[in-house]
């Protein structure tokens, strides 16, 4: 038997959490230790995952099954393909560093830490699911680390009205989401929630065509889909930074994942029939997104609403259901992931000193906060789809499959690149370069453990932007199947 | 030796790279150990290029020193490199630039660390255009090298830099998200993005199988003016030239000496590389717009030029009016290619490119070093500085009869090859562009008039004359203008066998 390597992944974090809420909480630095210790190993564990999928072979790895509920079909499956693969090491990544610009959380740190692992299994579950059931059991689990995390922990002002918004939203859409999913399990006729049993159960073309869309945005919402977006930069705003992190890094990946998952490799013909009106929101996304950001006053906003124009690239990138906007998708989901962390984690890093995210008061802080600098830097090159990045590999396949089916999408999409270009370049400038306000000529330098962050998660948007094969591959391997799966329907 | 050999373009793309990375590592306060350390870096990649000079074949066709490895296999792109006649000579003038524009920048103070990283990651992203013979490749070198330079602008610029930096961002980054549009067309089209393979198969296409709505010969005449704007913002063009009056401007001094000296031979390289094989049919049909606004610009530039009273901005118009040859040439190539005007005529743009890399370089250094001891750049408050400053004055004479295309010097070879090229072919646009000849004699000796001579500005009267550092800086590029001058078949006939070969 080999080692339940997935499972170790999932149920660690659990443990984690719940030894972390049995301990004193005076013990502050204890658990700061244990819960990076846990985020270290995390890591390690989804690296070793990684780098040991078998591309040439392809298809689910690492699979492990035993039952659950067999009265209803349900089962403990878990395994992963060449899109989980990324996906787990983003969540390493993002966990991992998560910890590690957390380490000044003074406020219940036991409860905050606790919290995040629950929030880490969560996501970890869902992107190594092959049972529906599990994969919703998952989805849902997150729903209360999440609201907590960001009543308790988040900026005062908004804290309430963007942890109630947020929450709200994900529920009726993993409502919505289940309905469809349980209309997938009787459907089928196969009294069973594993979903590669589902994938070959045939449904009709009208079935597919009717459910598609409840699966599709009730998960989709959690990507950010237009018109659904709101509670993104609400939301993520209103978290503490590890959370801003790990929602908009890993969360908005966790919807679109289950939505390519569960909506477009369950009900291919619906993802057909579908596809262009998807194509078309998802535009939206990106420009508009794109525009908003740019008119915002507030740092985080800024990034807050990036995040929206950038999901809709993924969403792009699926609608196409061809191998080149697939594989751009699924690159654009891990460089997204690594991107956005990076820029809550500076966002985080700079407020923690300037106790403002007002543009208009901050500016010359390249100075004193260098590396945390030049990593917002490399975001920000990232985010405009500069080549050399990641952004520009994953865009750029994206754009390809594009033009295979709406070339019109392409053009009117490029545009996002030019205004991200602005929001990104005016951003920076304001922020890190120009005159050093009054009020922050005091403040210190960011900490060892966030510039091991912040270096960390710039050098991999690099390696990836050099080196795509880095990742493609793995990801064509994934894709493959998914098309098996859309030429069969 | 033969690792060396074999890999010869990739050392000379990855050097500067290299050691910038390594600098990374080196105390800031070592002012002088970081310059020398960037200084010796970037003069390696020189060194190869001679290497790579000598033992270049110039009678055998083809690409040579080529390199192939996966890059983006998914996409079936790879990292392919290699030279012929006219990627070698810009290789050479931006390897032979760039220590001299490092050695230029002696005189930054602020920040010299991150600078100095700037400019060595900046050489890495010219010479990979020049290099590539992959189209994504190409992409992402024309885009990457914007980054260092957007930086170099508004970090080390003048008074405007802010707005100057953005501007050129913008605009390039605008400009050239037709060719990333038509990049991708072409990828989708063809399934790959090699060269070799593009050139053979995209001009003859007749069917897409694509839901584009229009017709193929439609659809390739917007991604060769996709094409076309990208680069004539880059060279720049007339209408899309008014970026670079104002980076020009604001940049510093070696910033100024690198954009006007390589980046603007970027946009130039990509009419020759890709433009002219990849669309033949259209570049033929829209030959007369290209020449339109080829002489617009050398009459535009010239104009413009004459109009400024600040020296430096006087020096980027005259970029405008000077690259304005060089789109004429090509345009010419692209009316009649295969006839042996069209030759005379590329051959005298890739040598005007080459020239123009020269003087521009020598031009805005030397505006560097009066503003560095002036503080002004207004030409209406020098005057009588020959008589302070000898040595300058007779190097700045030199150069600015250089870039006015004296014969015996480089830029009358250029210039008179594409006139002559491009008579037979465009004789109109040609004649035209001789007036705007004339203009460009109006604004230099302006320049020179208004510097050197007359009264003697009694503020400049303690001005130092130029120093040994400086003077190194503009030897070889004044070296260099006389060699092209007085023989030019050095270096024409390395340019000449790849321009028949292609045009």
């Amino acid at each position: 038997m080999q080692f339940p390597i997935l499972s170790v992944l999932i149920f660690l974090p659990i443990l984690a959490g719940i030894v972390l809420l049995l301990l004193p909480a005076g013990r502050k630095n204890l658990i700061k230790w244990i819960a990076l210790v846990t985020a270290s190993l995390i890591l390690l564990l989804s690296v070793i995952v990684y780098f040991s999928y078998d591309i040439a072979a392809g298809g689910y790895q690492f699979i492990e099954r035993a039952n659950w509920v067999p009265a209803l079909g349900i089962s403990y499956y878990v395994g992963i393909d060449g899109i989980g693969a990324p996906m787990v090491l983003l969540a390493g990544l993002v966990m991992f560093t998560g910890v590690m610009v957390s380490w000044g959380v003074d406020d219940r740190p036991r409860e905050f830490f606790s919290f995040m692992m629950f929030l880490g299994a969560s996501v970890l579950g869902v992107f190594c699911a092959l049972d529906l059931f599990m994969l919703f059991f998952f989805f849902e689990l997150a729903v209360f680390p999440k609201y907590l995390m960001i009543v308790l922990w988040g900026s005062p002002k908004t804290r309430n009205y963007g942890g109630m918004k947020l929450t709200l939203y994900l529920f009726i859409g993993s409502m919505i989401a289940l309905v469809g999913a349980l209309a997938i399990y009787f459907g089928s006729g196969l009294r069973t929630f594993d979903m590669i049993a589902l994938e070959g159960a045939g449904f009709s073309t009208a079935f597919q065509r009717l459910w598609f869309p409840f699966v599709f945005l009730g998960f989709g919402i959690l990507s950010g889909i237009f018109p659904f977006y709101s509670w993104a930069p609400d939301g993520h705003v209103a978290a503490p930074t590890a959370i801003s992190m790990l929602l908009a890094g890993v969360e908005m990946k966790v919807g679109a994942f289950a939505a390519l998952r569960v909506a477009f490799m369950l009900l291919p013909e619906g993802a057909r029939y579908w596809s262009t009106a998807i194509l078309i929101l998802a535009t939206i996304n990106v420009v508009y997104g794109a525009f908003i950001a740019l008119i915002q006053t507030d740092f985080k906003y800024v990034i807050g609403f990036s995040s929206v124009s950038h999901m809709g690239l993924v969403l792009i990138g699926f609608a196409t259901l061809n191998r080149e906007g697939l594989i751009g998708a699924g690159m654009q989901m891990f460089s997204h992931g690594v991107m956005t962390a990076l820029f809550f984690s500076v966002v985080g890093m700079v407020y923690d000193r300037a106790h403002t995210r007002e543009l208009s008061e901050l500016g010359g802080l390249f100075r004193k906060l260098p590396i945390a600098a030049v990593g917002f830097i490399v975001g920000g090159l990232v985010s405009m789809g500069m080549p050399g990045f990641s952004g520009f590999v994953a865009e750029f396949p994206i754009f390809m499959g594009v033009w295979q089916v709406l070339p019109v999408v392409a053009v009117i999409a490029i545009l996002g690149v030019l205004i991200t270009a602005a929001y990104i370049l005016l951003v920076v400038r304001r922020v890190f370069f120009g005159e050093l306000p009054e009020a922050l000529a005091n403040v210190g330098d960011v900490t060892l453990k966030d510039k091991i962050s912040t270096i960390l998660l710039a050098v991999i948007m690099i390696a990836l932007g050099v080196f795509p094969s880095l990742m493609a591959p793995m990801i064509s391997s994934g894709v493959d199947h998914i098309l098996a799966l859309l030429g069969g329907a | 030796m033969n690792f060396i050999f074999d890999h010869l373009l990739t050392l000379i793309l990855f050097v500067p790279t290299a050691a910038a990375i390594l600098m990374l590592f080196l105390p800031r306060e070592r002012v002088g150990l970081l310059r020398w350390w960037a200084l010796i870096a970037s003069l390696i990649p020189f060194g190869l290029t001679l290497v790579l000079w000598a033992n270049f074949a110039p009678e055998s066709t083809g690409f040579q020193f080529t390199e192939q490895a996966a890059w983006y296999g998914v996409l079936n792109a790879s990292y392919h490199v290699g030279v012929d006649g006219i990627s070698l000579s810009m290789v050479l003038l931006t390897t032979l630039l760039m220590p001299l524009a490092i050695l230029a920048s002696f005189s930054i103070k602020e920040r010299v660390k991150p600078y100095l990283i700037l400019f060595l990651l900046l050489e890495t992203g010219m010479l990979g255009v020049f290099m590539a013979l992959d189209l994504l490749l190409f992409f992402v070198f024309w885009e990457v090298g914007l980054v260092p330079m957007y930086f170099l602008i508004a970090q080390w610029g003048g008074s405007n830099r802010n707005y100057a930096s953005l501007k050129f961002m913008l605009y390039t980054i605008g400009g050239s998200l037709g060719l990333l549009l038509a990049t991708q067309l072409i990828g989708v089209v063809v399934g790959t993005f090699d060269m070799t393979v593009l050139f053979a198969q995209w001009p003859n296409i007749t069917e897409m199988s694509l839901p584009l709505g229009l017709s193929v010969p439609m659809v390739k005449a917007i991604a060769f003016w996709a094409f076309v704007v990208a680069f004539a913002v880059k060279v720049p063009v007339w209408p899309f030239h008014t970026w670079l009056p104002d980076a020009h401007t604001e940049a510093p001094t070696a910033g100024s000496m690198i954009l006007a000296g390589v980046l603007l031979k970027l946009g130039a390289y990509g009419f020759l590389r890709l433009v002219l094989p990849l669309y033949p049919a259209e570049a033929r049909t829209y030959s007369g717009a290209l020449a339109f606004l080829a002489v617009a610009a050398i009459i535009a530039g010239a104009l413009a030029a004459w109009g400024q009273t600040d020296f430096k901005r006087l020096v980027a118009y005259s970029s405008i009016n000077h690259m304005g040859f060089v789109v004429l040439g090509i345009a010419a190539a692209a009316r009649a290619s295969g006839t042996a005007d069209a030759v005379i005529a590329v051959n005298g743009s890739v040598l005007q490119m080459f020239n123009h890399g020269l003087s521009a370089a020598g031009m805005f250094f030397l505006v560097g070093v009066i503003y560095d001891r002036a503080h002004t750049r207004d030409l209406n408050e020098f005057g009588g500085l020959w008589a302070r400053m000898p040595v300058y004055g007779s190097l700045l004479l030199f150069t600015s009869m250089a870039s006015l295309g004296l014969p015996g010097l480089n830029g009358f070879v250029s210039e008179f090859l594409v006139i002559r090229g491009s008579w037979p072919i465009l004789t109109l646009a040609t004649a035209l562009g001789m007036i705007g000849l004339f203009f460009t004699g109006a604004y230099i000796l302006k320049a020179l008039k208004l510097v050197l001579h007359g009264p003697l500005n009694e503020r400049w009267a303690k001005l130092s004359e130029i120093s040994t550092r400086e003077i190194l800086v503009i030897a070889p590029l004044a070296a260099l203008m006389l060699a092209i001058g007085v023989w030019p078949a050095w270096i024409l006939n390395v340019i000449n066998r790849a321009v028949q070969m292609w045009f």
